[in-house]
């Protein structure tokens, strides 16, 4: 092992005081300031979001073995995949890496002690924690119907089920993005180290900066939404139902109006995580900093402006339609320039096969794979089939599980020495990466062929031609929930009988790496000052602590 | 040796079954120009994955890391690639996008020599009703080689009409009509699925379209139960509701005449033109007061809620009928 410049006397872990032990007990974690703790909070209240939308989605693909249905009636199915949505969409997948990773690491990463607004962080887990509950007090109240779209004139008049709660506990938990965001905005823009100027930072940084954005600009109008559809529901004021004068299709205007930035809200982080573990496991400065940078900008803008795309058969204008087609495209492009910009980082240079790298490759394959079936959406004439139907939905899960979840659990892998301060069993979360990797193509890439043969999406039964594919799909969703168990159960086994992590334990780049693991409650002892580009791995000797 | 050929003929004949389909039927005039879309961007999803993937996997191995203390050189910044790989996907992107918009636009536009049907969705079934008066449910007969416009509403919530064989789909929602049309090549039987999730039963609002030859449909039109064209039930119901006491013919009532005035260009009250089309008639039944022309005082009461979306769609066949039949209709 090459000597360590980072000063950090060799102290076993639990001895020396960090931020998990500073203090104990149920108190010290409910009433903590401390963005480290905060983000440990999240993680364990979306880990049980996550486990809980995965087992509406399991039972789902255990009803659609058979084509009249295995399991349960229409009703509960139609319940299932709404619940499975919401829960997965709004509880899951926005605050994911953000509310995590982006929580633990924005001051970590750019030298500060804590984000620039401490409380109003905590307020923004109690919020989150209250809009969650009024939405399981949906499922517990006999469940919701309407699909995560909620859909007018169906959930204003015509659904039976608890759509009020469900959109309050949306409604609610909102505002915890939109404050998550304006505490990480101010946080970049006032509280960098000196020396770490916008084009040092990791980009990471720049990934959740372009993410609180669009939090910021796009939770308010699906806020809004939802509390004139709660009103439409309650008063019948006549705004999306048409038998009252009102308009369905605004609806659907103002929800994608947010719902489809809200889709890079979550692939936007694990972008910023991808250009992290594809640097560090292959020792390599980024390739094209300035252009991963400007292109995570370049889609939250774009991806205010496209959302008519989902709407090309509700009959909107023929010349409104090429519009939001060419937008489309529009907004590919940047993302293909981020994969070919982490493939050209490989190029020459030292790259370990660790887990953390196992789950970045596995992401760059299938977001390509997600990235380019998007195409067919985007053009016109291909969409009218496809729209409604599996396709869509292997699509847009090749990008938010294929994607966001690979990223965010490479993230979590990548990171979770510096967070627990202990290392997990590295055979273990390879053999997961694989587990996941396998399942999911096997449950996803049937579901391309089933709607190009024109199976329509959210069908409880199904004509018995289609049952071959359903089959396959549902076998790999078994593989894929194991493999979404298996970390679960190594990642809480190592956060009590793990080795203890050094502070480098990948030999990593990057101020965090700098602290102790786990780090002390303060971050620095020192304000660090920051005198190298971010990735700087040419420069100075690699070490591994 | 006769035998064995004869299993494995039948081998492969069995396998054929069973091995799963993996294009749908194309059996209307677009759905070859949608599949030569749809192939061609399989292929570019396919080209580019398989480029990416063998870098990787060429990078993966080449440059593993042999040794723990390994530092790799620096390889520094590249304009020009950078500039490649952006302008080839954009240049790529364009391409397709002026292929898919063209035939989007070409798919879009019926012939103007379409037979109409009428299609109202309903929680959870399709009627179907053919200007001749035929009525059907979950069923649609069209003839091949015709081009047909569909004209449908809803009496509920948002469905959407899908034929995976025709390539073709449209929302249907309530308040207002959306249309449909195709020309199908191919005589058989395909499915018709509600592709909108619209509650409970959503996954059984499908049905059948029947493609039948020319003779075939005018015989089964022939044959459907007797009743009324659209147009003579249209009449009825314009007679019971007394439209006819305030629209005189000769244009002295209370109401403008409806004599010829499908297909015209109205000036509204307000100043708005508006082409007189199946939604304008709609629009003057369920909302009057929205569509007041001049001249006329605002005191036409709402149907809505009175009449039933297939009620409205026959007076609006009936005041479409009113322009070819000026003369039958006069000094009644």
């Amino acid at each position: 092992m090459s000597t360590a410049t980072i000063d950090v006397p060799e102290v076993p872990t639990g001895s020396r005081v960090n931020y998990l032990n500073a203090q104990y007990g149920v108190k010290s974690w409910l009433f903590t300031t401390d963005h480290k703790r905060i983000a440990l909070l999240y993680l364990v209240s979306i880990t049980l979001m996550f486990f809980i939308g995965g087992f509406f989605a399991v039972l789902m693909r255990l009803h659609l073995i058979e084509p009249q249905g295995a399991l349960v009636q229409p009703e509960t199915y139609n319940k299932l995949f709404t619940m499975h949505g919401v829960i997965m969409v709004f509880f899951f997948l926005v605050p994911s890496i953000p509310a995590t990773l982006g929580n633990f690491l924005v001051p970590l990463m750019i030298g500060a002690r804590d984000l620039a607004f401490p409380r109003l962080n905590l307020i923004s887990w109690y919020i989150y924690v209250v809009g969650a509950c009024f939405t399981l007090y949906a499922v517990i109240s006999g469940g919701v119907d309407t699909g995560w779209t909620f859909y007018t004139p169906y959930s204003s008049s015509f659904s039976h089920t608890s759509v009020i709660p469900t959109a309050v506990g949306v409604f609610i938990t909102g505002f915890s993005s939109i404050l998550t965001g304006l505490n990480f905005v101010v946080t970049i823009h006032k509280m960098r180290a000196p020396g770490m100027t916008w084009f040092r930072l990791p980009l990471f940084i720049w990934a959740i900066y372009a993410t609180s954005i669009i939090f910021i600009l796009g939770t308010p109008v699906i806020a809004i939404t939802l509390f004139l559809l709660a009103l439409e529901r309650l008063l019948h004021i006549g705004i999306f139902d048409p038998a009252i004068g009102g308009d369905p299709i605004l609806f659907q205007h103002l929800f994608w109006f947010y719902s489809h930035p809200a889709v890079y809200i979550m692939i936007l982080p694990g972008m910023g995580v991808m250009s992290e573990l594809v640097t560090c496991f292959s020792r390599k400065r980024i390739f094209g900093y300035s252009f991963v940078a400007f292109s995570s900008l370049s889609i939250a803008i774009i991806s205010f402006l496209v959302w008519g795309h989902h709407m090309f058969v509700t009959g909107q204008s023929i010349y409104a339609g090429l519009i939001f087609s060419v937008l489309s495209f529009l907004v590919a492009i940047p993302s293909a320039v981020k994969v070919f910009n982490w493939t050209a980082t490989l190029y020459k240079g030292s790259i370990s096969y660790d887990a953390p790298m196992l789950y970045a490759l596995g992401f760059i394959g299938l977001f390509t794979m997600g990235g380019l079936t998007g195409l067919f959406l985007a053009s016109l004439a291909t969409d009218v089939h496809l729209n409604g139907t599996y396709f869509i939905v292997a699509h847009f899960h090749y990008i938010m599980v294929g994607g966001a979840v690979m990223a965010y659990l490479g993230g979590i892998h990548f990171w979770w020495p510096k967070i627990t301060g202990r290392l997990y069993p590295d055979g273990w979360a390879r053999f997961a990466a694989l587990v996941i990797f396998v399942g999911f193509n096997l449950t996803f890439f049937p579901q391309f062929m089933l709607g190009y043969l024109g199976m329509p999406r959210r069908y409880a039964v199904y004509p018995a031609e289609f049952q071959v594919f359903n089959v396959m799909s549902s076998a790999g969703a078994s593989i894929l929930g194991i493999g979404y168990l298996i970390p679960l159960i190594y990642l809480t086994w190592s956060m009590r009988y793990g080795p203890a992590a050094g502070p480098n334990p990948w030999g990593a780049k990057g101020l965090e790496w700098t602290t102790p693991s786990p780090p002390p409650t303060e971050n620095f002892e020192e304000i660090p000052v920051v005198t190298e580009d971010a990735y700087d791995y040419a420069e100075s000797t690699v070490n591994r602590g | 040796m006769m035998g064995a050929i004869q299993t494995g003929s039948d081998f492969l004949f069995a396998a054929a079954i069973q091995a799963p389909q993996l294009r749908p039927e194309a059996a209307s005039s677009i759905a070859e120009g949608v599949d030569h879309l749809y192939f061609a961007l399989t292929f570019i999803t396919l080209f580019f994955t398989f480029i990416i993937f063998s870098t990787i996997l060429v990078f993966m191995v080449k440059y593993r890391r042999r040794a723990e203390n390994e530092r790799p050189p620096d390889t520094g910044e590249h304009l020009g690639l950078e500039l490649t790989w952006t302008i080839i996907p954009t240049l790529i992107c364009v391409g397709l996008f002026l292929w898919a918009s063209s035939l989007y636009f070409e798919n879009s536009r019926p012939p103007s020599a379409s037979t109409e049907i009428f299609v109202i969705g309903k929680q959870w079934m399709w009627h179907i009703q053919h200007p001749e008066g035929v009525r059907e449910i979950n069923e649609l007969h069209v003839p091949v080689g015709v081009p047909v416009k569909l004209t449908m509403t809803s009496e509920d919530v948002i469905h959407d009409f899908y034929i995976p064989a025709f390539r073709v789909k449209k929302d249907v929602i309530p308040g207002r009509y959306s249309s449909l049309w195709f020309q199908a090549t191919k005589i058989g039987t395909y499915h018709l699925f509600c592709a909108q999730y619209c509650g409970a039963d959503h996954a059984e609002m499908l049905g059948w379209v029947y493609v039948m030859s020319p003779a075939d449909y005018a015989a089964w039109l022939a044959g459907g139960v007797p009743s009324q064209t659209m147009q003579q039930s249209g009449e009825l119901i314009f007679n019971k509701l007394g439209c006819a006491s305030c629209h005189l013919s000769d244009g002295t009532g209370r109401g403008p005449s409806l004599l010829g005035i499908y297909s015209k260009e109205e000036e509204l009250k307000n100043g708005d033109k508006r082409l007189v089309d199946e939604a304008f008639i709609r629009q003057a039944i369920v909302n009057p007061n929205s569509v007041v022309l001049p001249k006329y005082p605002a005191i036409m009461p709402t149907f809505q809620g009175q009449i039933n979306e297939e009620q409205v769609l026959q007076l609006v066949a009936y005041v479409k009928s009113l322009a070819s039949e000026e003369r039958k209709t006069d000094g009644k």
